[in-house]
């Protein structure tokens, strides 16, 4: 037998591919009698459209075909769809006006798409792209979530007043309001979350092609998701029956929500490899992205946190204005309301929360889930009030937690929630050791002797993740199940290809997903190999974001294995002349109880496929199983991140020292694996309060830092070497006991090192990021103050 | 107008008709199909399309094919042993789970070789000085570091 599986550091089975140059992105493919796409995109924030002239590009070298908003109306194509439905404080449904994939008479963001120019060179069709002429009644813009509802302000949509999406709510407002007015003392922050662009290195890429021989389309996509993508595109958008249209997403170079979106691109290529029978494939440059791709957070809070002399929390009062962009993307209207709102609790037992959300219209690029998703944005809210209410009334900011961490599992929370497990005074022991936090004081000293400042920061988070159990999913408003599916195909000598629904674009889930079904058949890893990303391959899937691949998609491997086990132990009875229930299974190996009889599982394989002597009267021949796995609850990963900055004074620049993270992800598989995906999200999460900002001009609507060399993605030298450890406690309704561990650097990290840098400055609070301007005005502030 | 450009590319002689325009990067992975080599930005920060030209790294987004002519060019293809054996390099980024989606992975691998060259026991600090022109979005940089040190060491004793 070989030796356990799970839980070792095993180096991972795609690397070669990836470090030799042989990844097949989806750039890479090219198709016999390629086109290629390019998109006129709008130059103004909001304008009408007057005229659209495609003369002159229509005689450009290698010009094949452009089409417009005017085309794809005569062709009925849809709007694309939104995923989740809202209902309002006044039970009527969110406003979700049209988002057509080609503008109808009106521009309402800088990047909106107006026509789709195919060529014979990507060189060519952005040529011809160049010449086509728009003729536009320019009007004015508003970009800034706070002024959508003003009064007199530019409105984008006929159907959404006021640029109001919806005003919803969660949680016991009166009760809410009563506990504060008995609080003894009251936090009280204002701040922004800011908005963020993706960036994930490899750009959006859609290669349509369509088959004439059999009224069939194929689309090699980067996408998170091939069968939700299938799903929008078929079913809502091109009125295309399923079995009509393959979604390829190969390697796929990293994601982080930004792929998990049915964009108008996709729509477009797919649709026009009709119109010319030729494939046709867009590739989207970085500036292209920075416009297109879907962003993240953009929320304006005030928020409040009531509590008793002690400092026990007696009440928490959250008011947010999310700024959803132009229209609704796929998954737009659940991030800051079903994703946020429940999070209010942290690992806390504040017995009441009140939230109010109010979603608003502007005219930027449609915001949607971005690493995290709803989750950093309530971390930052919990954890920014804590650390804040602590230093307000002079109580260690551990201390101040500690009193009020949730200690007894399941444990209900009054924002919907019931987490089943956890141990936050464990994550919090840790982190404090390993960040040597009874040696802050003295090293601050030395920073004061050195001129410097000082200032250590804490963050405990919670995140709700494996999302989700569908009835509950569906009784908030989602319009699809959020289940994952799996095969386990058993091949005649034992060698084992395992389908997944779940999508792997840097996890390593080839990896992960092949340890444990190694580890449960008692062979080596080399005898399984992952597939995902097609779904021609797949049964079917729902994708990963939201941290859920190994809890769901996971899950859903270990159910058909299950069934494998099961059926291999039938032939293994059969084979050993003894009755099923005597039969025994331990990772590969088939024992008769009280005997020395065993069947290896490669043989019960092998008489599965070669059924000579077979219990034909009862079984089946082969070796082959699938599963479809909708949980029962959310996982509920969590920890507390620990941040040390210095902070020179005189140039405002932060330096962070030390960071430490200590996570609870249930049972980890693969620690190498889980440790990187906790360094990359720690490290958005510290480009979110660092370094990274989008910004639009509020006059023109302008996106201002639309390239690497205005919107800041952190470097190397930014960025130290992490301290990261993890303490368990198993997820109690899943059988790996596994939590998922993709977002919690993202989610943990800007609240703590917000928290150390207004440590550090001896403020309250300051803006993301704390770029050295931000930082040295902060500081010239407080000193006139 | 087309021009033609002569160059050696991991090893082999080649020739493509291109425009004045066309960029290295083009070359590579259009006309010769070598798409190891990667875009992900186009202003040239991101370092995904670095390369190796003659036997410095370059970003092949920022050259003119036509500046290549003559040049010896290796790409992420030309890295590893005929054999298939990995670079002591790329192993480091194996064993160190210095790359995660892949993608900024092959520039990360020729910057981090001919960084080596002249740093063949570099500090944190270095190498995290050397990544200035490479971005990645996946790893935070921590198994990278860790990666390109123990890269550049196995470089220097396997000489």
């Amino acid at each position: 037998m070989n030796a356990p599986l799970i839980g070792a550091r095993i180096e991972r089975k795609e690397d070669y591919r990836f470090l030799t140059g042989a990844g097949q992105y989806t750039d890479d493919v090219e198709l016999p009698r390629q086109s290629y796409a390019a998109f006129v995109r709008s130059p103004h924030a909001h304008a009408k459209i007057r005229k659209i002239s495609l003369d002159k590009a229509r005689q450009a070298p290698g010009f094949i075909a452009a089409y417009t908003g005017e085309d794809f109306a005569a062709a009925k194509l849809g709007g694309l769809p939104c995923g989740w439905l809202i209902t309002d404080v006044n039970g009527q449904p969110m406003k979700e006006p049209p988002h057509p994939c080609l503008a109808q008479g009106k521009v309402r963001y800088v990047g909106d798409q107006v026509a789709i120019v195919v060529a014979e060179t990507s060189e060519q069709a952005r040529d011809a792209a160049e010449r086509v002429n728009v003729d536009y009644e320019v009007l004015p813009a508003v970009v800034d979530g706070s002024k959508a509802r003003a009064k007199g302000a530019p409105q984008l949509h006929d159907i959404a007043p006021d640029n109001t999406c919806y005003v919803w709510a969660l949680g016991d407002k009166a009760v809410t309001d009563a506990a504060f007015a008995k609080a003894a003392h009251v936090t009280k922050l204002d701040f922004i979350n800011n908005r963020l662009i993706p960036n994930a290195l490899e750009p959006r890429v859609a290669n349509g092609s369509y088959s004439r021989a059999d009224d069939s389309y194929t689309l090699y996509v980067a996408s998170q998701n091939p069968h939700v993508e299938r799903l929008l595109m078929t079913a809502f958008v091109m009125g295309l029956p399923e079995h009509k249209v393959r979604v390829v997403a190969g390697d796929v170079g990293g994601g982080f929500g930004s792929k998990i979106y049915l964009y108008a691109e996709d729509v477009a290529v797919t649709w026009a490899s009709k119109q010319v029978n030729r494939p046709v494939k867009w590739t989207s440059d970085r500036s292209e992205a920075f416009l297109s791709d879907a962003h993240g957070r953009d929320h304006h809070t005030v928020a409040e946190l009531a509590l008793d002399k002690d400092g026990k929390f007696l009440a928490m009062r959250v008011k947010t204005t999310a700024n959803v962009g132009a229209y609704l993307s796929t998954f737009a209207s659940c991030v800051p309301t079903i994703l946020y709102a429940t999070l209010l609790a942290g690992q806390y037992k504040t017995p009441v929360i009140h939230c109010e959300v109010t979603a608003v219209f502007t005219n930027t690029t449609p915001v949607d889930a971005y690493r995290g998703a709803g989750r950093p944005e309530a971390t930052y809210v919990v954890e920014r009030l804590v650390e804040t209410a602590a230093r307000e009334m002079k109580i260690d900011p551990a201390e101040i937690r500690r009193r009020n961490f949730i200690t007894a599992f399941p444990y209900q929370t009054p924002v919907a929630l019931m987490y089943d497990i956890g141990d936050y005074n464990a994550t919090m022991d840790a982190a404090q050791k390993l960040a040597d936090v009874s040696g802050f004081s003295k090293r601050k000293e030395q920073s004061i002797k050195n001129g410097k400042l000082r200032g250590l920061g804490y963050a405990a988070y919670i995140e709700a993740c494996g999302i989700a159990p569908s009835a509950v999913a569906g009784s908030l408003g989602a319009r699809a199940g959020l289940f994952e599916a799996g095969e386990v195909r058993v091949h005649p000598t034992g060698s084992v290809t395992v389908f997944t629904g779940s999508h792997s674009h840097g996890q390593g889930h080839e990896t992960t997903f092949a340890q444990v079904v190694a580890d449960r058949l008692g062979m080596p890893i080399e005898n399984v190999d992952i597939v995902h990303g097609d779904t021609s391959k797949i049964l079917f899937g729902m994708g990963t974001y939201g941290s859920r691949s190994i809890a769901v998609g996971g899950t859903a491997i270990v159910k058909a294995l299950d069934k494998v086990i099961a059926k291999g132990k039938k032939i293994a009875a059969h084979l050993m002349e003894a009755a099923e229930a005597d039969v025994e299974y331990d990772r590969g190996v088939y024992t008769v109880k009280g005997t020395d009889k065993k069947k290896m599982f490669g043989e019960v394989a092998f008489a599965a496929y070669v059924p000579h002597n077979y219990p034909h009267d009862k079984l089946e021949p082969g070796l082959n199983e699938n599963a479809f796995y909708d949980p029962s609850n959310f996982t509920f990963p969590a920890g507390t991140y620990v941040c040390e900055v210095e902070v020179d004074p005189e140039t405002g620049v932060v330096r962070i020292e030390k960071f430490t993270a200590v996570d609870d992800f249930g049972k980890i598989i693969n620690p190498m694996i889980v440790e990187g995906q906790v360094h990359g999200g720690l490290t958005q999460g510290i480009g979110q309060a660092l370094t990274e900002g989008c910004r639009y001009d509020d006059a023109t609507g302008q996106l201002l830092t639309g390239s690497f060399m205005d919107y800041c993605i952190p470097r190397a030298t930014d960025v130290p070497s992490y301290q990261v450890d993890t303490r368990e406690t198993p997820c109690t309704h899943n059988p790996l006991g596994v939590k998922g561990c993709g977002e919690a650097g993202a989610i943990g990290a800007p609240a703590a090192l917000m928290n150390a840098i207004t440590d550090a400055l001896g403020v309250t609070d300051m803006p993301m990021p704390a770029t050295p301007q931000t930082v040295w005005r902060t500081l010239q502030n407080k000193k006139a103050a | 107008m087309a021009v033609k450009v002569s160059l050696k590319v991991n090893g082999k002689s080649v020739s493509a008709e291109v425009e004045e325009r066309t960029l290295l990067v083009t070359v590579i992975r259009e006309n010769l199909r070598l798409t190891g080599t990667h875009v992900g930005c186009d202003t040239a920060q991101c370092g995904a399309c670095t390369v190796s030209m003659n036997g410095k790294a370059v970003k092949s987004c920022s050259i003119l094919a036509m500046q290549a002519e003559g040049a010896e060019v290796m790409t992420i293809e030309g890295v590893a042993k005929p054999d298939g054996t990995l670079h002591p390099m790329q192993a480091a980024f194996k064993e160190h789970h210095g790359l995660q989606c892949g993608f900024c992975t092959p520039g990360m691998v020729m910057n981090a070789i001919d960084f080596a060259k002249s740093h063949p026991n570099p500090s944190e600090q270095e190498v995290r000085e050397a990544l200035e022109g490479n971005l990645c979005r996946c790893t935070g940089y921590h198994n990278i570091v860790k990666a390109i040190g123990a890269g550049a060491r196995a470089m220097a004793a396997s000489k």
